[in-house]
C-alpha cells in the first residue's frame, strides 16, 4: 500500500513544501487532522491485526484473559519416563531461588512437577501461585495446516463453491452487461428507451425486498442447493449496464460505420472494436462484480442449505452455530477469507475508489 | 491504466479462443434476422435476467402478499385477501409492541426506526469528517485513504466476526479495560450496548464507501473559491458553512439516499454478530423478513411478502420524496 501511496502522495508532498501553511509552521488544524487520522488508523487497523495475530495462538492462549497481544505458547519439553510433552514452569523455590520444572499435573492450589534434567529425583509439589510458565513467541502455524490439510477437510470444497461463484457470475455479468449496453448506446430502435428505463428502473428494487419471489423462481428453475441459483439472479447488474453505455456513448460512431463498410457483423463490431475499447470500463464492472458475489450472504443463505453447497461466507457463519466454536480454526478461516481482498485491494484501489467515486456503486 | 491494458489484454487472449468459433454463427443469425434485429439479440439475455429476477418478482410478491399456507408454488395457495396486511398491523396499542399479533414485526420496526436515523447521522458525520480531513494538505493521503477503506471490501460475515471476537466476555476489549482497572462488561448480552455496538459496527465497515463519494465531491470543489474566501478573511467555520456545504449539497444528498436504503437493508453484519439478539434488542427489519419467511418453521412466505412490500414502498417514497426536494432546490 504504501508504494501505491507514494506516487499519489508526491503531489501532496509538493503541495506541503509550496503551500500557504507548509513552510515549517505546524497549524493547530494541521495536529487536529493528523490525530484525528492517526486515531482512524488505530480504529480501522487494529481489529484486522489482532484477529491475524489470533490467528496463530494456540487453542490455549486463546483461552487466556487478558489476552496477550502477541501469540506466545507455553514452552514444552519431554521428560523420560513421561507420555507426550509437559509444559515448562520457572519455580520459585523455598529458598528463593528461580528453576525450571516440568508441570506432570495441577491439583487444587498445588502442582505436582518435576526436575526435566534429573527425572529420577521424583515428583516435586509446588503452590502455583510459586510458578510462571516459561513462554516464548510461537506462531501457530498448524491452525492453518490443519484447516488446509487436515483429511476430509471441507474447505476446499467451500474455496471452490465461492471461486466458482464469483468467476462463473462475473464472466456472465460482463457479457451479458456489456451487450445490452452496446445496443443502448449504438442503435437507435423502436423500444431503445423502454428497455433502459426498464433495466435501470430495478436499481430502485432492493434484493431484500424480492426476497422470496426470487426465491420462488429460483425453486421453479430446480436450482435450490445449486450454485447456478446464486448466480443467475445476480447477473443482470442495472448499474454495469448503466456504466458500460455511458462509456460506449464516448466511442466514436465512425469506428462502427468504417467496420461496417468491411462487412464486418455486428458481433464483429461488437467482440473485436467496441469490448477491447471499453476496457477501463469492465475492468471496473468486473472488480465489483468480483467483490459483491465473493461477499454475498443473504441469498446464498437462502437459496444454499446443503453444507456441500456452502460458500466460505456461509461455512464461516455457520461454524458460530455448532457446539464446541473451535477459535483457533474460525480464526483461521476468517483470515483466509478476507486475505484474497486485501490482496484485490492493495493492487487495485485506485481502479475501486475511483468507480465508487463516480457511479456511488458497490 | 497500463493495469487495465495487461487486464484487457488477458482477458482477450483468454476470449479469443471461443470468440473464433462463436464469430461465424454470429454471422449467420445476422443474415437470418436481419441488421435491424441484431439490437434486440444483444438486449435479450440481460432483458430477460432482468425480467425473471427484477420485475417479475415484485409482481410475484404482491401475489404472495395476497395468498396464505406455507406452499412456496403459486398454485397450491389459496386467495386470503388482505390477511397478511391485517395481521401485520393488527396492534391494540401501536406503542407496546406485545399488544400486537406480530409483535416481533413492531419490535423490528421500531429497531429500525432508532437504528438507521443513528446510523445514518453518525455514518455521515464521520464519513464528512474523515473526507475533509482527507482533503486539506497532507501526506501519505492514498495511505489514509486506504486506511479508511479498506473494511468496506471485508465481508459482513469477516466483519461481524472480527468484532465478535474483540467484544466477546474474554476479549481484548475487556482485557483492555482489565487492565486499566475496570470491570470487564459482557457487551452483546445487554440490550443497549449490543444495539450501540450494532450501530458502531455497521458505520466502522460501511464509513469508507461514503467517505470516498465526499471526497471526490470536495475534490470537485474549486480551490480558487477558498482563496477568494481567504482574501476576505473568512474563518474556516465560515467557509465550510457558506462554500462547502452548500457546494456539497448535491453529493451530500446522494450518500443520504444511499446511506438511507442500505441502513434500513441492513442484516449480514448484525446476523452474524448478535443474531438480532438479546431478545430482539437489534433485530431489524430484513432479518424479521428472513425469519418469518425461511429460519421459522412453518415458513410463511405470504406475511414475509407483505412485510417485504410495506419496506419497499417505504423506501420507494422516502427515494421520490429526496429527488423531488433535490430536484425542487437545484431548480429554485
Amino acid at each position: 500500500m504504501a508504494d501505491l501511496s507514494l506516487a499519489s502522495s508526491t503531489g501532496g508532498v509538493r503541495n506541503m513544501l509550496l503551500g500557504r501553511r507548509g513552510r515549517g509552521r505546524l497549524h493547530i488544524s494541521d495536529v487536529l487532522t493528523y490525530g484525528y487520522l492517526l486515531l482512524g488508523v488505530l480504529v480501522m487497523f487494529a481489529p484486522v491485526i489482532w484477529v491475524v495475530l489470533s490467528s496463530f495462538k494456540t487453542s490455549a492462549a486463546l483461552q487466556e484473559f487478558p489476552p496477550t497481544l502477541l501469540p506466545y505458547s507455553t514452552e514444552q519439553v519431554v521428560v523420560e519416563g513421561y507420555e507426550g510433552t509437559l509444559p515448562l514452569f520457572d519455580v520459585i523455590t523455598e529458598s528463593g531461588d528461580v528453576v525450571q520444572l516440568a508441570q506432570i499435573r495441577r491439583v487444587g492450589l498445588n502442582a505436582q512437577m518435576v526436575d526435566p534434567t534429573d527425572p529420577e529425583a521424583g515428583r516435586i509439589v509446588v503452590p502455583v501461585a510459586n510458578a510462571t510458565p516459561v513462554r516464548e513467541i510461537h506462531f501457530a502455524v498448524e491452525n492453518y495446516v490443519q484447516l488446509l490439510a487436515s483429511s476430509g477437510s471441507e474447505i476446499w470444497r467451500f474455496v471452490f463453491n465461492s471461486l466458482f461463484i464469483t468467476v462463473a457470475a462475473t464472466i456472465i455479468t460482463l457479457i451479458m452487461n456489456s451487450m445490452a449496453a452496446f445496443a443502448l448506446s449504438k442503435y437507435r430502435f423502436r423500444g431503445d428507451s423502454l428497455a433502459l428505463v426498464a433495466i435501470l428502473s430495478t436499481l430502485m428494487i432492493p434484493a431484500t425486498v424480492v426476497l422470496v419471489p426470487t426465491y420462488l423462481i429460483v425453486a421453479q428453475l430446480g436450482l435450490v442447493n445449486n450454485l447456478w441459483g446464486v448466480i443467475l439472479p445476480t447477473v443482470a447488474t442495472p448499474t454495469g449496464v448503466f456504466l458500460l453505455r455511458q462509456y460506449m456513448l464516448t466511442i466514436p460512431d465512425e469506428l462502427i460505420e468504417a467496420a461496417r463498410m468491411d462487412h464486418a457483423s455486428e458481433w464483429r463490431i461488437f467482440w473485436r472494436i467496441i469490448l477491447p475499447l471499453s476496457s477501463p470500463a469492465l475492468a471496473v464492472v468486473a472488480i465489483f462484480s468480483i467483490l459483491s458475489r465473493w461477499n454475498d450472504f443473504l441469498l446464498p443463505l437462502v437459496v444454499l442449505n446443503r453444507r456441500e453447497v456452502f460458500t466460505l461466507q456461509l461455512a464461516l457463519a455457520s461454524y458460530q452455530d455448532e457446539n464446541v466454536v473451535r477459535y483457533e480454526q474460525l480464526l483461521a478461516m476468517t483470515t483466509l477469507t478476507a486475505l484474497p481482498l486485501a490482496f484485490a485491494f492493495i493492487f487495485l484501489q485506485r481502479y475501486i475508489t475511483s468507480g465508487i467515486a463516480s457511479t456511488g456503486i458497490k | 491504466m497500463s493495469a487495465s491494458l495487461r487486464i484487457a489484454r488477458a482477458t482477450g487472449a483468454v476470449a479469443s479462443l471461443p470468440a473464433r468459433a462463436i464469430e461465424p454463427l454470429m454471422a449467420g443469425l445476422q443474415k437470418a434476422i436481419g441488421i435491424k434485429k441484431m439490437p434486440w439479440f444483444f438486449l435479450l439475455p440481460n432483458l430477460l435476467a432482468v425480467i425473471l429476477f427484477s420485475l417479475l418478482p415484485v409482481f410475484v410478491n404482491i401475489f404472495y402478499s395476497f395468498t396464505g399456507s406455507d406452499r412456496l408454488y403459486p398454485s397450491q395457495r389459496p386467495f386470503i385477501g388482505t390477511y397478511n396486511y391485517e395481521t401485520l398491523l393488527d396492534c391494540g396499542n401501536y406503542l407496546d409492541p406485545s399488544t400486537c399479533s406480530r409483535d416481533l414485526f413492531w419490535r423490528a420496526l421500531g429497531n429500525s426506526l432508532v437504528f438507521v436515523p443513528t446510523q445514518v447521522a453518525a455514518m455521515i458525520g464521520i464519513a464528512l469528517l474523515t473526507a475533509i480531513c482527507l482533503n486539506g494538505n497532507i501526506r501519505g493521503r492514498g495511505f489514509f485513504r486506504g486506511v479508511f477503506f479498506f473494511p468496506v471490501m471485508l465481508s459482513p460475515v469477516v466483519v461481524a466476526l472480527t468484532w465478535q471476537w474483540i467484544l466477546q466476555r474474554t476479549g481484548v476489549l475487556n482485557g483492555i479495560l482489565t487492565n486499566l482497572g475496570f470491570e470487564p462488561v459482557n457487551w452483546l448480552v445487554y440490550a443497549n450496548s449490543a444495539f450501540f455496538w450494532s450501530v458502531f459496527v455497521t458505520v466502522w465497515a460501511h464509513m469508507g464507501f461514503y467517505t470516498i463519494i465526499l471526497l471526490a465531491g470536495l475534490q470537485a470543489i474549486p480551490r480558487d473559491v477558498y482563496e477568494a474566501a481567504k482574501m476576505d478573511s473568512a474563518s474556516h467555520w465560515r467557509a465550510f458553512t457558506r462554500i462547502t456545504l452548500p457546494l456539497l449539497k448535491p453529493v451530500l444528498l446522494v450518500v443520504f439516499i444511499l446511506a438511507v436504503i442500505r441502513s434500513v437493508q441492513t442484516f449480514d453484519e448484525l446476523y452474524v454478530l448478535t443474531g438480532g439478539g438479546p431478545g430482539s434488542a437489534t433485530l431489524l427489519m430484513v432479518q424479521y423478513i428472513y425469519e418469518i419467511g425461511f429460519a421459522v418453521q412453518p415458513r410463511n412466505f405470504g406475511l414475509a411478502a407483505a412485510a417485504s412490500l410495506l419496506l419497499g414502498i417505504v423506501l420507494l417514497i422516502f427515494t421520490l420524496v429526496q429527488l423531488r426536494i433535490s430536484r425542487g432546490s437545484s431548480n429554485g
